[in-house]
């Protein structure tokens, strides 16, 4: 009796040796990660090369990741909020700068770009790109022809005209679920600045919204992609990278709807995923190794490739499939470029007068 | 008597030991974690880990404690929040109807039938709630959708002509609650209906009371508390529910579950989410209280 229980403590106190030094040679990265956001060897690729244990989990909205941020000790290290979250995040102390000697491929960066991001991220000090993309009309070729003739769709005015919108409306309207996104949108068609918070201006979007409010079928952030595939509805205003899946789905499908993306000529609004470090991260070594491996031109070339979202990578450009490279729905010509805007950080309040006229445009209280 | 003693003395003993544990069970994990609601409510939104400030601050040997009614006000002022109450407590209350109407005959049935049959159907009503939630919400979606079963089965068979829009209307979410919470009614007026006595029904009969007078002068008012416990069971959560209304429900449903959430992650304003759910738990202790009266009385009333 006394032996087996000699035998069973040492046979303990070796599995705890083991398991002590498989610790200390197993290293891990905690990565928390938008759902269908990276290409299927991205992970892999770097566990192979790096060696590090990667558990990955995802999220499907900006608010959850920031809940769990905002509530201390997330246990992550690495997350990829949007640039207007991102900005709040900062100023809220939740993430560490990064150390830019651990990061040599730094300089593969677009310097505009990071430029622009400079508005969420003072100095690039917290985070890279990761992909961006912007949010225009996605729409069904045929059916759109057939209710609207041969008016070309390439303006906000399909949407934010009524007589264009009720016609629409026989075949299907969504609209992003997106208070913050689709306000500005209404701004900017309005001739105001997509940023304003002046409480007259949001008074006027309102206004706009609430004129095409009984033409919109739905609300909603996802929907819309297999809907817009399966002929459901006609017409979306969502996330290019989306409707460029909803567009790959009606191929796959047979291609009997033939789906198409448009940056409409006034301009659009545009997001940035960005990869940052939380303050608490436990593995800030292996998350910069992560962060450099984003940086090379050959992984992010393949995953624009995948996920049809132009990637921030300059020298990644040139390793693009010719097809998605010279789409002008993804990487959208300079004269384009010039007139997207992205999204700031909101005052409290105004995000607060966004969020009651979004209830009122959706439900009429 | 050594020190020892003396501290095992002050440790509570037998009974008072056992009424503890519920005791502690409560004050663990439902008034602390109300408490710690309230002090978020009375807390301003900040820019911070936590996203709201501090109650409480310690400067100069001072104690300063600021209390922000500013967003109970804010309640008051907007009537959203009022028509988004009112939104909840009517959907609730339809609900509970509905679960009633549906869930009586079935526990009485149940009640009724042989005792080798009552375990089945019981197992019956309780297997769904095996599965997870969300999944039979989902599966809900994929019924009430346009090109859902019940649209296809009702085209097919030449009742409708065109796809009847359910999904993403109130009536979708009234159809999820009473399908979700329709065990919560017919188990405990299974329990209170199963043990009536059947003496009572023949003696009413001998004295020319027969099936439907008998109910509902004898059944009925004997399975009141199975009625209330049921309705309390499908009421309180309903009026709090979210994942139904937010998967099933369409812009026009209202509920206060959905208002929180917009404060909560849109707004990132947690103390205005914190108030908004103070007031709530307020509104819903009124038929708490009332359940515990009644029950209190049924006690007295056996006793």
């Amino acid at each position: 009796m006394k032996k087996t229980k000699q035998m069973l403590l040492a046979a303990a106190v070796g599995m705890a040796v083991v398991a002590s030094v498989q610790a200390e040679q197993q290293r891990v990265l905690k990565v928390y990660h938008w759902s269908d956001y990276v290409a299927p060897t991205t992970i892999s690729n770097f566990e192979k090369k790096s060696g590090i244990k990667v558990v990955f989990d995802v999220y499907d909205s900006n608010e959850v990741l920031e809940a769990k941020l905002l509530s201390g000790g997330s246990g992550y290290d690495i997350v990829v909020p949007s640039n207007p979250f991102l900005a709040k995040q900062i100023k809220a102390g939740v993430y560490q700068k990064l150390d830019k000697t651990q990061l040599p491929l730094w300089d593969n960066l677009d310097k505009d770009l990071l430029h622009t991001l400079e508005i969420s991220d003072p100095g690039n000090q917290y985070s890279i790109p990761y992909m961006w993309g912007s949010i225009g009309l996605g729409y069904n070729v045929d059916k759109v022809k057939a209710v609207l003739g041969d008016q070309p769709i390439d303006s906000w005015d399909i949407i934010f005209k009524p007589e264009n919108i009720s016609k629409l409306h026989e075949c299907g309207v969504a609209l992003l679920d997106s208070p913050t996104e689709i306000i500005p949108a209404a701004l900017h068609y309005l001739g105001l600045p997509a940023d304003s918070e002046k409480p007259d201006d949001l008074k006027q979007a309102e206004a706009l919204l609430l004129t095409i409010r009984p033409y919109i079928t739905y609300f909603h952030s996802s929907k819309y992609i297999s809907d817009l595939a399966s002929g459901n509805i006609c017409m979306a205003i969502g996330y290019s990278g989306d409707l460029y899946q909803s567009k790959s789905r009606a191929e796959e499908a047979g291609g009997k709807v033939k789906v198409a993306y448009k940056i409409p000529k006034e301009g659009a609004g545009t997001f940035f995923d960005m990869v940052a470090i939380p303050s608490d991260s436990k593995n800030v070594k292996e998350a910069h190794e992560f962060i450099n491996y984003l940086l090379e031109p050959q992984v992010m070339a393949d995953l624009t490739d995948y996920l049809q979202f132009p990637n921030a990578n300059q020298q990644a450009t040139a390793l693009v499939e010719e097809s998605i490279r010279t789409d002008p729905g993804i990487y959208p010509p300079a004269d384009v470029m010039s007139k997207l805007y992205t999204f700031p950080d909101l005052p409290a309040k105004t995000q607060r007068v966004m969020t009651r006229s979004w209830t009122k445009i959706k439900s009429g209280k | 008597m050594t020190i020892r003693e003396k501290l095992l003395g002050m440790l509570p003993k037998g009974r008072h030991a056992v009424i503890g544990v519920p005791f502690f069970w409560m004050l663990l994990f439902f008034l602390l974690p109300f408490a710690i609601i309230i002090k978020i409510s009375f807390a301003e939104a900040d820019i911070a880990i936590p996203p709201y400030t501090s109650l409480t601050e310690w400067a100069d040997s001072q104690l300063t404690v600021l209390l922000n009614f500013g967003n109970y006000v804010l309640l008051s002022e907007d009537q959203l929040y009022i028509a988004a109450y009112l939104g909840s407590l009517k959907i609730a209350l339809i609900s509970t109807v509905l679960c009633l109407l549906v869930g009586y005959p079935m526990a009485y049935a149940i009640a009724r039938s042989s005792k080798q049959m009552q375990p089945v159907w019981l197992l019956l009503i309780m297997m769904p709630t095996w599965t997870a939630l969300l999944i039979r919400v989902y599966a809900w979606m994929g019924i009430l959708s346009n090109n859902g079963l019940l649209n296809n089965a009702l085209l097919w068979l030449g009742v409708i002509n065109e796809p009847l829009q359910i999904l993403n209307t109130n009536i979708a979410v009234y159809i999820g609650i009473v399908y979700a919470y329709l065990p919560f009614m017919v188990l405990p007026l299974y329990a209170n209906l199963v043990k009536h006595d059947l003496s009572l029904l023949e003696a009413a009969s001998d004295l020319g009371a027969k099936g439907y007078t008998a109910f509902w002068k004898i059944t009925v008012p004997l399975s009141k508390s199975g009625v209330i416990a049921g309705c309390m069971l499908v009421f309180i959560p309903v009026v709090g529910e979210f994942v139904i209304p937010e998967l099933l429900g369409g812009p026009e449903t209202l509920m206060i579950g959905k208002v929180l959430w917009q404060e909560f992650f849109n707004n990132r304003d947690w103390p205005v989410a914190a108030s908004l759910a103070v007031i709530m738990l307020l509104i819903l202790i009124i038929p708490i209280i009332l359940f515990n009266r009644n029950q209190a009385g049924e006690m007295e009333g056996k006793a």
